[in-house]
């Protein structure tokens, strides 16, 4: 390419990771970082179920089965799930609106930080003195109760990252309202487009509660406050209302981005347009809508009284019914199309009957009195994994053979995928069907162990071995990866032939400046509709080709990110009259003000990609910004 | 993108119907205005007159909801165009805090 990118050294790379603020690049790194943390996750989840596999096991000790459930469902929830799905909206969503990045570069880049440190601040809890241990959902009282840093480390680093998703959301909003190419209305917004929308306006309206509760917490616990202590007028109920006004549009934040790579997919690879565009776009805002209204379905055995269990169980039950509505509406895609069984369909057919399963039981469970019987057991943990691993995890192994092409310019093995699929399709209903049956029988959910009279050893032991399953699939997928890499086999635009929407019309990976004149959209499925009217190009162009403008570099976003980092370190010492917890407060935090000043005080004016330099990347064909 | 500033001379009858669009907003805020003082005396006027407070308390929210929604729409130019993503989530943001608050009022301090 042109003198912007040449070839560089390792360290060079990792440099320019670190001050990157491409859309492209920090998708890469989410992904990354996001794909670490569900090893970190799997292997926590494989403890688990080594611990259970037979009664009265003694693998773990019960305190430490407290601390590896709980990381288990934080990392998975914050660590995983969301960075995974934040890689995709970042790699995809730009391209699918034809922007050359999102609003604020420097913010998306200060927004992945923030969740990075975050997520290590949370981790380095198993170094320094024990884990978190009050389940994902840090219940007041238990919480309080916890001795250690535990909590302290929970409560923290979740505040960071959380305003790292905070900020991505916000970013994402910002970017889809105002950065669309000519043309693209928001009745022509790739589905994918769309959930990404409106899982960022979920962020922007469920995270400052999760936020608040947190606060609370932290200063009951570090300095003394009384928010949640009930012997002291505090009110416990209320950190479970709080959390749950976030975590129930959580459930949604990360289900919608999902139903998005699902919906793209079953166009693709139906070869057909979406059938019920509309009905699909305003399912999804009905979604979140309700997502707001229904938290109260995860506190029926609290006490509320009759009358508030039924308004939120009614409210539950109609959340059903836009889900349902995006349900037919995949089918009747699929109906009648020219279907290629492809990796990434494979896991879209896969999904609609393991979420619907999931879907269920949700319903079963939005009966409050039936709840009591179901609360707290076997059967809601098997629930959430239908629908979160089968719906969001299937969605995130979908997505990235669907991706990788146009991430990484090179093509997953579609042989070693479909091992990976039968692996952990097979080993999640073998861990995850019987459970139902577990919690039926009584079985209580977040028990370190079970006795042998209680009839539960099989089901178990069957479980387990599922989880075993499930395990080797993404060991596959590693290999995948890795021999992927190491082949380098580049590929095209479109490398699975029937993209429609604006990414598979550029080359894969993208160049930084991603068009190089911004297209015009002439409607939904904008490059299936120049591929048939035989545009070679791909697409038409709104503008003539001129210089382009590009915002620098920064490690302003890793400092800033890296200040809070140390900061919070100090705040949790604090109260240990550890004598160097204040300096290294205010340390950390003169770092994070310093180096915000810093970018408040000097503008980046950017550079420009002259027109010479756009037209020889043209004549190159060599684009991939290396 | 290419950004050229542009020099727009206005036509006569541009200038026209720029004036009058003007006036009739001045129209509006005055009216608005008005309507905004007589509510504020409708507020004072039921407490002086001593009414339960049962009664005070939800009608005095009932005209601060109008109040907001008249200074956002008129005076805030939310009536404008463009600003329909603006007020959606506005809206949005206020019906999520209503719930809440609503919850928080009935069935953990009631
Ligand atoms: C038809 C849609 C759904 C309904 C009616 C529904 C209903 C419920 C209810 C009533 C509970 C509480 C059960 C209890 O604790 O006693 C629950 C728990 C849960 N649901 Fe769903 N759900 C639905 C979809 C989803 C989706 C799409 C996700 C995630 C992607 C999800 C994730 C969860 C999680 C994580 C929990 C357990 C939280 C915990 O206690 O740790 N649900 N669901
Ligand atoms: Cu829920």
């Amino acid at each position: 390419m042109s003198s912007i990118a040449q070839k560089k050294g390792f360290g060079a790379t990792i440099w320019d990771f670190m001050t990157t603020v491409d859309h492209k690049k920090i998708a890469i790194l989410y992904l990354m970082s996001g794909g670490f943390f569900f090893l970190v996750g799997g292997i926590e989840a494989m403890l688990i179920r080594i611990q259970l596999v037979k009664a009265g096991n003694d693998f773990l000790s019960a305190g430490t089965f407290n601390e590896v459930i709980t990381m288990h469902g934080t990392t998975m929830i914050f660590l995983a799930s969301m960075p995974i799905l934040l890689a995709f909206m970042n790699a995809v969503m730009p391209l699918q609106i034809g922007a050359r990045d999102v609003a604020f570069p420097f913010l998306n880049s200060l927004g992945f930080w923030l969740f990075f440190f975050g997520g290590i601040f949370l981790n380095l809890s198993w170094f320094m003195g024990g884990a978190p241990d009050a389940g994902w959902t840090n219940y007041a009282s238990l919480a309080l109760a916890s001795e250690g840093h535990g909590i302290d480390f929970y409560a923290l680093g979740l505040t960071i990252s959380g305003f790292g998703t905070l900020i991505a959301g916000i970013n994402f909003l910002v970017t889809i309202i105002n950065m669309r190419a000519p043309g693209m209305t928001y009745m022509r917004m790739p589905l994918f487009t769309w959930t990404t929308f409106v899982a960022s306006a979920l962020i922007l309206l469920a995270f400052p509660p999760l936020t608040v509760g947190l606060f609370f917490m932290i200063f009951d616990r570090l300095f003394g406050a009384s928010f949640f202590a009930v012997e002291m007028g505090g009110n416990t109920i209320i950190w479970e209302h709080l959390f749950w006004i976030f975590g129930h549009p959580e459930v949604y934040i990360l289900i919608l981005p999902a139903f998005g790579i699902f919906s793209e997919i079953f166009a693709i690879f139906s070869r057909k347009r979406l059938f019920g565009y509309t009905a699909l776009v305003f399912a999804t805002i009905l979604i979140g809508f309700y997502g707001f209204m229904v938290w109260a379905h995860h506190m029926f055995t609290v006490g509320l009284g009759p009358t508030a269990n039924a308004v939120f169980a009614l409210a539950t039950m109609i959340i059903a019914v836009p889900t349902g509505i995006k349900i037919f509406n995949w089918l009747l895609t699929i109906w009648g199309g020219n279907i290629s069984f492809s990796v990434p369909m494979i896991y879209a057919v896969a999904f609609i009957p393991t979420f619907v399963a999931g879907g269920v039981t949700g319903v079963m469970q939005a009966i409050a009195p039936l709840d009591y019987q179901l609360h707290d057991s076997y059967f809601i943990v098997a629930h959430f994994h239908y629908v979160i691993v089968g719906g969001v995890v299937l969605a995130i192994l979908a997505g990235t053979h669907l991706y990788w092409p146009k991430m990484f310019g090179t093509m997953l093995s579609e042989k070693l995928g479909k091992w990976t699929f039968w692996f952990f399709f097979l080993g999640f209903h073998l861990t995850f069907f019987i459970q139902h049956f577990l919690g039926l029988m009584g079985m209580p959910r977040r028990v370190y162990t079970f006795g042998a009279d209680q009839g539960w050893d099989l089901f178990n032991a069957i479980s387990s071995s599922g989880a075993v399953l499930m395990a080797t699939g993404v060991i596959i997928l590693l290999v995948n990866v890795v021999m992927t890499i190491v082949k380098n086999e580049r590929i095209g635009n479109d490398p699975w032939g029937d993209g429609r929407t604006l990414e598979w019309a550029i080359p894969s990976p993208p160049p930084f400046y991603n068009f190089a004149q911004t297209p015009l959209v002439r409607g939904l499925d904008t490059y299936w509709i120049e591929k048939m009217d035989g545009n070679k190009k791909g697409m038409i162009f709104a503008e003539p080709l001129g210089d382009i403008h590009m915002p620098n570099g920064s490690i302003i976003p890793f400092v800033i990110s890296l200040g809070m980092f140390i900061a919070s370190f100090g705040a949790l010492y604090f109260l240990d009259g550890k004598p160097w917890a204040l300096a290294v407060l205010i340390g950390g935090l003169a770092l994070m003000f310093g180096s915000m000043l810093l970018r408040s005080l000097k503008d980046d004016l950017g550079f420009h990609i002259t027109k010479e330099e756009l037209l020889e990347d043209a004549k190159g064909g060599n684009t991939d910004g290396h | 993108m290419a950004h050229d500033a542009h020099v727009h001379v206005r036509s006569q009858a541009e200038f026209e119907y720029v004036k009058k669009k003007r006036a009739d907003e001045m129209r509006g805020n005055l009216a608005t205005f008005a309507i905004m003082i007589f509510l504020t005396l409708i507020a004072f006027t039921t407490v002086a007159a001593g009414f339960s407070v049962y009664l005070i308390v939800p009608i005095i929210l009932l005209l601060a909801a109008i109040q907001v929604v008249l200074q956002l729409y008129y005076f805030m130019h939310m009536s404008g165009k463009g600003h329909g993503m603006v007020a959606f989530f506005m809206f949005s943001g206020m019906f999520v805090a209503f719930i809440t608050v609503l919850t928080f009022v009935t069935i953990i301090w009631w």
